[in-house]
C-alpha cells in the first residue's frame, strides 16, 4: 500500500480530530483488536491530542505529538503502525514467517501460505478469520516485520497451502516507514 | 502496570530497521560499525560467534541454500556500494547555478538552481531565502523543467555566502554566478 508513498506530495492538510470522534476511534480499535485493552490508557489518554492527516489515495494518517501512530485506507480497518507495533507487540495477533521469507517480504512481497506453514513459521493455535489484521514476526527474529491482512482464514491456510495467505500492508523500510513529521 | 509498558526498541542509525534486521539491509557492514560503536553489548548479542552459531543452528534453511542467498546479499551490497559511490560522485560534479535575470530595467530577480540535487528542501530554503533578503522568494519550474528558487531582487553574492554557510554539504566551488541580461533587440 505504501510502496509510493511521500508524506510532502501527497498531503493536502492536517486537522485536530473532535474529541467525540477520538471517542468513536477508540471504541472502534477496541473493537477491531481487543489485544490494545492493556494499552489504549497509554496510546490514546481521555485527553488527547488527535491529528488527522489527509493523504491522497484516501490514505489518513493520525498521530499524536508527531508521532504517526495509526493510518486507514479508504473504510479498511484503522491499522497500527510498525512502530507502534513495536512498541506494544500484543495489540495484533502474530504469525510467524520463515527465515526464507524475510528477504522478500523486506521488499514488499505478499506473504504465501507455504512461508506459513514451514518449520521455521508459525501459525496460531486458534483460528484467525479472513480480513483481520496480523503482525508478521520473523524466524529468528524478536519484533515484527510487517503488518498485513489475511486474505484468508489461518485455517485455511493450513489446508490449502497454496498461493497469496496475506496480503502486506506496512514492512520494515517502506517509506511510511521512514516518514518522519516535524 | 508492568504489562502496559512500552517496549523500546533499538533501531539502527544507518538503515533505520530494528538492529537485528540489518543483516537483511544493503548496508549491513555500515550498520554492524555503527552498533559496535553505540551499543557494544548489543553488537555482542547479535554479531558475537557465539550468536551467529546459534542462528545457524537454529535455522530451517538448509545449509546449501543459506550460502546461496548470502552470496545474494553481498552481491547486492556491492550494487548498493556502487550506487553510493556514483550519486556521491554526482553531487561532487554537479553544479548549483545562481542566476540573476533581469526583468526589466532595473529590476531583476535570482534563480537559484541545482539545489536539490544535495538533499536540500527547496521549499523551506526558498522561505528561508525570502525572511533573510524580505523579499518575495518561491520555488518555480524553469524552461528545463526543473525545480529552482526564484528570489525578487538581486542577491546573487548574498545568496552565495548563505549557501556555504548554511549548507556545508554543498562545494564552494560547485557554485557558479551567472548573469542574464534580457536579450537586446537586433537592430533591424
Amino acid at each position: 500500500m505504501f510502496k509510493k508513498f511521500n508524506l510532502q506530495e501527497s498531503t493536502n492538510g492536517k486537522n485536530p480530530v473532535k474529541a467525540s470522534t477520538v471517542r468513536g476511534i477508540r471504541a472502534k480499535l477496541l473493537e477491531d483488536y481487543p489485544g490494545l485493552e492493556a494499552h489504549v490508557e497509554d496510546i490514546l489518554p481521555k485527553k488527547v491530542n488527535l491529528t488527522q492527516i489527509k493523504c491522497k489515495g484516501r490514505i489518513v494518517l493520525y498521530t499524536v505529538d508527531d508521532e504517526i501512530l495509526f493510518f486507514q485506507h479508504f473504510d479498511d480497518p484503522i491499522t497500527p503502525t510498525l512502530h507502534l507495533l513495536h512498541k506494544y507487540p500484543s495489540i495484533l495477533p502474530h504469525v510467524q514467517v520463515d527465515r526464507g521469507a524475510i528477504k522478500f517480504v523486506l521488499s514488499g512481497a505478499n506473504i504465501m501460505c507455504p512461508g506459513l506453514t514451514s518449520p521455521g513459521a508459525r501459525l496460531p493455535e486458534e483460528s484467525i478469520p479472513v480480513g483481520s489484521v496480523v503482525a508478521v514476526m520473523a524466524e529468528g527474529k524478536e519484533h515484527a516485520l510487517a503488518t498485513g491482512m489475511t486474505t484468508m482464514s489461518t485455517d485455511e491456510i493450513k489446508s490449502v497451502n497454496k498461493g497469496n495467505g496475506i496480503d502486506l500492508i506496512q514492512y520494515l523500510g517502506d517509506p511510511l516507514w521512514k516518514t518522519r513529521l516535524e | 502496570m508492568a504489562e502496559s509498558a512500552a517496549k523500546t526498541v533499538l533501531y539502527c542509525g544507518v538503515c533505520s530497521l530494528p538492529s537485528e534486521y540489518c543483516e537483511f539491509s544493503a548496508t549491513r557492514k555500515k550498520c554492524e560499525e555503527w552498533l559496535k560503536a553505540t551499543h557494544p553489548r548489543e553488537h555482542e548479542r547479535l554479531y558475537s560467534d557465539v550468536a551467529i552459531a546459534e542462528k545457524m543452528a537454529m535455522t530451517t534453511l538448509s545449509e546449501d541454500r543459506e550460502a546461496r542467498e548470502a552470496a545474494k546479499m553481498e552481491k547486492a551490497e556491492l550494487k548498493s556500494e556502487a550506487r553510493m559511490a556514483r550519486d556521491l560522485e554526482k553531487k561532487l560534479t554537479s553544479k548549483v547555478a545562481i542566476k540573476r535575470i533581469e526583468r526589466n530595467k532595473r529590476k531583476c530577480v535570482t534563480a537559484v538552481c541545482g539545489l536539490q540535487v544535495f538533499g536540500i528542501d527547496l521549499k523551506s530554503t526558498a522561505k528561508m531565502l525570502a525572511n533573510h533578503f524580505a523579499c518575495g522568494g518561491s520555488v518555480a519550474k524553469n524552461l528545463q523543467g526543473l525545480d529552482e528558487i526564484v528570489v525578487q531582487g538581486d542577491f546573487s553574492n548574498e545568496i552565495r555566502d548563505l549557501i556555504c554557510a548554511k549548507f556545508p554539504s554543498v562545494p564552494k566551488d560547485n557554485i557558479e554566478l551567472v548573469a542574464e541580461d534580457k536579450p537586446k533587440k537586433k537592430a533591424p
